[in-house]
């Protein structure tokens, strides 16, 4: 029971990673690589923060803030620099592990003894495992509705347009170059949230902690998207975070049946490769047939 | 009648410039548009119809010239900040809607063309009433489809939702790229009556290019030749109702 309360809140505190990827991943419709350095910062950031005695609060704003940096930076080398996005991502990730061993001064900073968002007195009351539930399903709420908010705006609608058809975008006026940085932004802001949410929830941050972080945002998209099918982009929203507590409970199986804390990322390639595979299998298999029809006995 | 509304002066553009293959594409090109014009533009492959189009939009950089539009000097603007003034349809159907919004979100980002966007709800339910009014102009099943992504439509859906785009918000300029050229023969003749009808109605000014002798004659109270980077022929009113076919070939022919 434990494990599965536990997986469900790390899916929610995780899905805040895959609704920020998202906005680049699936709206912009490129791979974004500054997530694997801008989610060790937003962590460096934070745990700094508060071991410096501000409050958890603002550190995670700090967080928040630092993210958005990161991201401005490879918006900028993007679309005014002109450097291929892959290759800004790779370049503004790899300058912010130096950077995050600034902030923090060493590879690995602990939170022992100190406040965090997690260490409410109302949170600390609940049964093990539902402060990052409770927690989690509060900061998706408050991101996922900003997030649909945003998006049923004319900016958003426009950011969209962006991503969709950049010529037609820029033919309707729509100054596309904004639009990606803007994008950029949000969306390592919200990684840098996670980040900051994450270090938390564990009580510390390490500097390595960013690596194969874009795998396992992609595969709280992909496996939302595999498990649910098509969707409006309001549902598409709230099935990353879905798709993100799949992704946890699919670790938990994988643990169970031996693996060890190792092998995770071996493992979430894997995962997340199969279910990009799967249009390709089920093109040949009729998949989806087959496991609807294996569902359906079961029921 | 006569007023000019958009003027090229002198207009060059080279590709592969300052290298060995350096081409000139429009070559001292000068060309006056009045306010309702309507003029159609004929020209074989390469001899710079679209590159006039990209100078104009602004999606080139003009090498020497001028470029302005009402006595304004718009050479050094941006192709987003053009299209405040200025709207144009693409040939190819793909490029001039957003395939994974729907028809009516399509529109409504063409009704705000070259204005700034702010984190103002968008609006989209009280724009839909009109939008079906719109779209039923087409007669080609759009309006049935308001809410349908733009991907899934036919490509003459596309295209006619394209060029109400283009006009929803009255453009000073219109460019239309062949924007018929990739129709069957029907659907094409379709849209380029109700292209016409619309152009009539609202007394647009509009810059059409196409490879149609025919729809160049029959369209429009102007038509240019363009070759080599260069305005060759330029007749307009009744000279240009006199114009035949067959006169059209045989200038052709003598320029070739």
């Amino acid at each position: 029971m434990n494990l599965v309360v536990s997986a469900i809140g790390q899916g929610l505190l995780w899905a805040v990673l895959g609704l920020g990827l998202f906005l680049t991943f699936r709206i912009l419709d490129f791979p974004d690589m500054t997530v694997e350095g801008t989610f060790p910062m937003g962590a460096a950031a934070c745990v700094s923060a508060i071991s410096h005695g501000i409050s958890p609060i603002w550190a995670t704003l700090i967080a928040v803030g630092v993210g958005m940096l990161a991201g401005l930076v490879t918006g900028l080398l993007y679309t005014k620099g002109r450097i291929p996005i892959l290759l800004a991502g790779i370049l503004v990730m790899t300058a912010a592990y130096s950077i995050n061993l600034r902030i923090m001064g060493r590879a690995n900073l602990s939170l022992l003894g100190k406040s965090t968002l997690f260490k409410t007195r109302f949170l600390q009351s609940l049964p093990p495992y539902f402060d990052s539930v409770v927690l989690g399903m509060v900061m998706i709420a408050i991101v996922t509705l900003l997030l649909v908010y945003f998006l049923q705006t004319d900016l958003g609608q426009s950011f969209i347009a962006t991503g969709d058809n950049e010529v037609m975008a820029r033919s309707l006026g729509i100054h596309t170059d904004n639009m990606k940085i803007m994008g950029l932004m949000v969306s390592n802001g919200m990684i840098g949230l996670g980040g900051a949410l994450v270090s938390q929830n564990n009580g510390y941050s390490d500097v390595n902690m960013g690596i194969g972080i874009i795998v396992i945002a992609l595969a709280s998209i992909i496996i939302g998207e595999v498990a649910f099918g098509e969707l409006t982009m309001n549902q598409r929203l709230v099935a990353v975070t879905l798709g993100s507590i799949l992704y946890r409970f699919v670790l938990l199986i994988v643990l169970k049946l031996g693996f060890n804390a190792n092998d995770l990322n071996l493992l979430s390639a894997i995962v997340l490769a199969l279910c990009m595979m799967l249009p390709v299998f089920q093109k040949k298999f009729n998949f989806r047939h087959i496991l609807k029809r294996g569902l359906d006995t079961n029921e | 009648m006569s007023n000019p509304i958009l003027k090229l002066d002198n207009v060059v553009v080279n590709v592969n410039q300052n290298t060995p293959e350096q081409i000139t594409i429009l070559n001292h090109l000068n060309l006056t548009v009045n306010d309702g014009d309507f003029i159609t533009i004929l020209g074989s492959n390469g001899a710079g119809k679209s590159t006039l189009f990209n100078a104009i939009g602004g999606n080139l950089k003009i090498d020497e010239g001028q470029i302005s539009l009402r006595d304004k000097n718009i050479t050094h603007l941006s192709e987003e900040n053009r299209t405040r003034f200025l709207s144009r349809v693409f040939q190819d159907p793909k490029l001039g809607t957003a395939p994974r919004m729907t028809v009516a979100e399509n529109l409504l980002l063409a009704k705000k063309r070259g204005e700034s966007r702010h984190l103002t709800p968008r609006g989209l339910k009280q724009q839909m009433a009109g939008f079906a009014k719109l779209t039923s102009t087409m007669n080609n099943g759009l309006d049935e489809r308001l809410n349908t992504p733009t991907g899934n439509l036919s490509g003459g859906q596309r295209q006619a939702l394209s060029f109400l785009m283009a006009t929803l918000k009255r453009p000073d300029i219109l460019l239309l790229d062949e924007h018929t050229a990739a129709l069957d023969p029907k659907t094409s003749q379709q849209l380029m009556a109700a292209t016409n009808d619309r152009i009539n109605t609202e007394k647009l000014t509009c810059l059409m290019i196409t490879h149609h002798l025919e729809d160049a004659l029959k369209y429009g109270n102007r038509l240019i030749v363009l070759q080599d980077g260069q305005i060759t022929y330029d007749v307009s009113g009744a000279e240009k109702e006199a114009l035949t076919q067959e006169k059209l070939y045989s200038f052709f022919s003598d320029i070739e």
